[in-house]
């Protein structure tokens, strides 16, 4: 495309399947202790 | 929606619910302000608001590539998690994470600390190894099929009670087999009692620690002293350096606090960065607005121009090959959590919950010592369904502020207890957190965006 370069290919919409095992780090245990920041977060289901 | 913002000389567009992050010249900039704007919008009415800017050959081209994106779903796509969110909401949570206060008590008189000093409004105390097992054994027992748990060993200063520390490591790596579990170890200290066998066992141990230290010693100083008034610094920062070096700069964070009286921050994200720290998290203050150091309305603007000034540090920094870690502003674009995880809110009183050193259950730990939200102990399980009913249902759809914001898939709802203390309610929106976190997550973006356009 000449006007728009897209950064990422991954949908948030098809994690809908796959999601919600709950096996995932508990977001404000990994670091902050204060704030909720979940972008950052690793997927521990990688099938 | 499209949530669109200029940073740093990027024009950028973020398709909300897809998650899908684009650059964008003037043209589709502006085309898409425009879009967002007027829903009678064609190429025809642009040229002719705009006479003479464009080219009706170039907008119709810039918009042929937006409709492209749209009916691939990565703009302007729909929210469809509503309803299967609110399902997912109904499932029973399962315990998978534990704050364990193995002390109330610190060697430190930190001002801003939400325990008090340590003590959290109630007697100096130290979890007993007994005290500390019966909480492993009730995480096991209420986490399901759940095969990660975490434990983080907080207070206070945990270092107050190492070897309860030590036998609680070994107790729950003696159960993790026959239940079919894998304890996560973490560890939070100010770092006055570190030494090299702490160190070794918790390179062996523990998954990440933290490892608290506000920036420069000035700052560090004014809010983290002793009793009796000297600093912390000196003692601490060396300690640190070795801790992190001896963890290959990886799986730890200094961990930082911005006030009111530091609001120049990156000088102190800097200046770890500077002492060769790669793991690096400062974050605003949680405080009762009344409080001489709490983040005030009137500091928003300074700080957002900090996350600005950082974010283009940063960005410098990286280019010259001696980058670091701002937990903030790590976003993982093609990776990430799945969109549950996102709109679930940090599952505090659910799948969170914090032990004190005699056994009682709380949401979190910023909660401990509010007898209001006293959930049950150890021994008898929860005794007060209906808080942790309340904490459950949290999700961004119950946050009416967060319905609309850009930010919900980042920051899944914010901080429960910020939210409490500022509203009185759980459920309501602190706003100067707000504000904070839609700044960090559009230098984020920023910064994910000049890192693809070299």
């Amino acid at each position: 495309m000449k006007h728009i370069k897209t950064l990422n290919t991954k949908n948030l919409q098809n994690t809908v399947k796959k999601g919600g095992c709950g096996e995932c780090q508990t977001s404000c245990q990994s670091a902050c202790k204060t704030s909720c920041t979940v972008g950052n977060q690793t997927c521990e289901n990688k099938k | 929606m499209v949530h669109l913002y200029k940073n740093n000389g990027y024009n950028i567009a973020l398709d909300e619910n897809s998650g899908s992050v684009h650059i964008v010249d003037e043209l589709v900039y502006h085309i898409l302000e425009d879009m967002i704007s007027d829903k009678d919008f064609t190429p025809v009415s642009f040229e002719k608001a705009h006479p003479g800017a464009y080219s009706l050959q170039d907008i119709e081209e810039a918009c042929s590539e937006i409709e492209e994106l749209r009916s691939e779903g990565m703009l302007f796509s729909e929210d469809p998690y509503k309803q299967i969110i609110t399902h997912f909401m109904d499932r029973k949570p399962v315990l998978k994470a534990m704050c364990l206060h193995v002390s109330h008590d610190c060697n430190l008189s930190c001002r801003y600390c939400f325990a008090g000093e340590g003590e959290y409004n109630g007697p100096r105390s130290l979890m007993s190894p007994e005290v500390g097992k019966k909480a492993l054994d009730y995480l096991i027992e209420q986490s399901g099929s759940r095969v990660n748990l975490e434990v983080d060993f907080f207070g206070g200063e945990p270092l107050l009670n190492w070897e309860t520390v030590k036998e609680l490591v070994r107790y729950g790596r003696a159960r993790e087999k026959e239940a079919n579990k894998k304890f996560r170890f973490t560890l939070t200290t100010n770092g006055v009692l570190l030494n090299d066998e702490i160190m070794e066992f918790c390179n062996r141990e523990m998954g990440n620690v933290v490892l608290s230290i506000d920036g420069r010693r000035e700052v560090n100083d004014r809010m983290r002293p002793f009793s009796r008034g000297a600093g912390s610094y000196d003692l601490i920062l060396p300690k640190f350096k070795k801790f992190a070096e001896s963890r290959n700069q990886s799986n730890y964070y200094v961990r930082g606090t911005f006030t009111h009286y530091n609001t120049d921050f990156a000088a102190d994200v800097l200046h770890l960065a500077d002492e060769g720290f790669k793991q690096i998290s400062v974050e605003p203050v949680v405080a009762e607005e009344s409080m001489d150091y709490a983040i005030k309305e009137q500091d928003l603007d300074r700080i957002c121009a900090e996350y600005d000034r950082l974010a283009q540090e940063m960005l410098k920094r990286e280019k010259e090959g001696r980058g670091f870690n701002f937990f903030h502003f790590m976003i993982d674009l093609e990776g990430g959590p799945c969109v549950y995880k996102r709109l679930s809110g940090c599952g505090s009183g659910a799948e969170y919950m914090a032990v004190t050193p005699e056994g009682d259950l709380y949401p979190c730990h910023q909660f401990v010592g509010n007898k209001a939200f006293r959930m049950g102990d150890i021994w008898n399980g929860i005794e007060r369904e209906d808080i942790r009913e309340k904490f459950a249902a949290c999700s961004v759809y119950t946050k009416p502020e967060c319905s609309d914001c850009f930010a919900r898939y980042y920051c899944s709802g914010g901080c429960a207890a910020n939210a409490f203390n500022y509203t009185g309610d759980i459920s309501g929106a602190y706003k100067i957190g707000c504000v904070l976190q839609k700044k960090r997550v559009e230098c984020a973006l920023m910064i994910k965006a000049a890192l693809a356009d070299d």
